[in-house]
């Protein structure tokens, strides 16, 4: 349980998607103008990391790995699949996002109205298939798997709302032309980064 | 056999247009500058920075976004009046990861050293939005020919961005170029690196500065 919780520590805080691995940054940076929407599309990463973690953990272990196809029959302990991994994981991850949009649109229709039109664009947010790309040569277990994708969604999360709430502040002061929007928001991310630095070595 | 399949068309608008005329010329030039994919229009920012510590992972990695976006431009091109366009997107992402699996392995067989350094991130040219962008934006409306040469003007686009951030990374955070120590060659011994240029806040902060200098030489402003 404590490894759990300290994995979880280490994804959010010192390993956090955006600012240690740059993943995510596109809808970072394009979906982080007001808070409100910032919050939408974080909560939609959340949940979706933390179904599709799980979901390839499990497409890798039962047959892509080297020897995982044993349990259809001894002949194929030889197969090593590992090569199709960028194949399998997007195509999974696309068909969960599409499969869990419809099902979110049938059953909570009011939920579908505040997350529905992020998801489609989580399908290409790389913070989803480097998750999973991460998970593959770490080794974890199925359960460190799901912590993994969840805390990694809380971290991407947290870091996008800060982003929203520093640029909406940020209309207010005079920043020079040039360097208005993309510019300062990358020297923001990366003075963040550098405030997210100090909890390295945390734990337990 | 995409090329076989290509060339016909490539022959046909020949004759009517100029190989290079100067449309054509602007659908390389743009990107360069007016419309760079990483400074103005704000794509494929993941992948660009977190292999930019080093110029020689990051030279691997153009060239690698270079061929995968200029083929699945030509593929996606050729097959775009086949493609449903309800399931485009699956379709393209296919595409692009079929050849982003060749590109992992040609780097595994034949540069081992650089491809442990690039790691996840060739797989994350899958998701890489300029590649995306491009297919959505310019291969699925227009000829072969015209869609290759977009596609090599936005990679020289993306290139030239992260190989400015990486020449400086490099050079201030571990004081060499291409692994050459450059500060000992010419004589400065205990040239003081700056740590943070090798960490993720060097990259940001860097990227900020370019995109500033940039912005500030083509005139583009953001309006907020």
């Amino acid at each position: 349980m404590e490894h759990l919780i300290n994995l979880g520590i280490k994804s959010i805080f010192i390993e956090n998607m955006v600012f240690a691995y740059f993943l995510g940054m596109c809808s970072y940076l394009a979906v982080s103008k007001k808070v409100s929407t910032a919050t939408g599309l974080g909560a939609a990463v959340i949940f979706v990391l933390g179904i599709t973690v799980p979901a390839n953990w499990l497409i890798y272990e039962l047959i892509l790995k080297e020897g995982a196809l044993t349990w259809i029959s001894d002949d194929f302990a030889t197969i090593d699949l590992s090569f199709l991994q960028y194949i399998m994981f997007i195509a999974i991850i696309a068909s969960i996002v599409q499969l869990v949009e419809m099902l979110i649109e049938k059953f909570f229709p009011a939920l579908y109205g505040s997350l529905g039109i992020f998801l489609p664009l989580i399908a290409v947010n790389c913070a989803i298939l480097g998750s999973a790309l991460f998970m593959v040569p770490r080794g974890y277990s199925l359960g460190e798997a799901t912590v993994f994708g969840i805390t990694s969604g809380i971290g991407w999360f947290l870091a996008i709302i800060a982003l929203a709430a520093i640029r909406e502040k940020l209309k207010y002061s005079n920043v020079p032309a040039p360097l208005r929007g993309l510019g300062i928001t990358f020297i923001i991310t990366g003075l963040m980064g550098l405030a997210f630095m100090s909890f390295m070595g945390i734990s337990i | 056999m995409s090329t076989e399949t290509a060339e016909q068309p490539v022959a046909k608008v020949a004759k009517a247009e100029g190989l290079f005329s100067k449309r054509r010329r602007k659908i390389v030039s743009d990107p360069l500058s007016d419309d760079n994919p990483i400074t103005v229009q704000v794509l494929g920012i993941c992948s660009a920075l977190a292999v930019t510590a080093k110029l020689e992972p990051t030279l691997v990695m153009s060239i690698a976004v270079m061929f995968v976006v200029v083929f699945s431009n030509l593929i996606v091109s050729v097959i775009r009046n086949l493609i449903p366009s309800r399931i485009r997107i699956i379709v393209q992402l296919g595409i692009v990861a079929s050849l982003v699996v060749i590109v992992d392995l040609v780097l595994r067989a034949y540069l081992y050293e650089v491809s442990k350094v690039v790691g996840v991130y060739v797989g994350l040219i899958i998701t890489n939005c300029i590649i995306m962008g491009r297919l959505e934006a310019f291969a699925m409306g227009n000829k072969p020919y015209d869609s290759i040469l977009d596609g090599f003007g936005s990679a020289f686009g993306y290139a030239w961005v992260i190989l400015v951030v990486a020449f400086f990374r490099e050079l201030l955070g571990s004081g060499s170029l291409f692994n050459f120590k450059v500060f000992e060659a010419i004589g400065i011994d205990n040239f003081p690196t700056v740590g943070l240029m090798t960490s993720p806040v060097g990259a940001f902060i860097l990227i900020g500065i370019v995109i500033w200098v940039q912005r500030w030489r083509n005139g583009y402003v953001e309006h907020q």
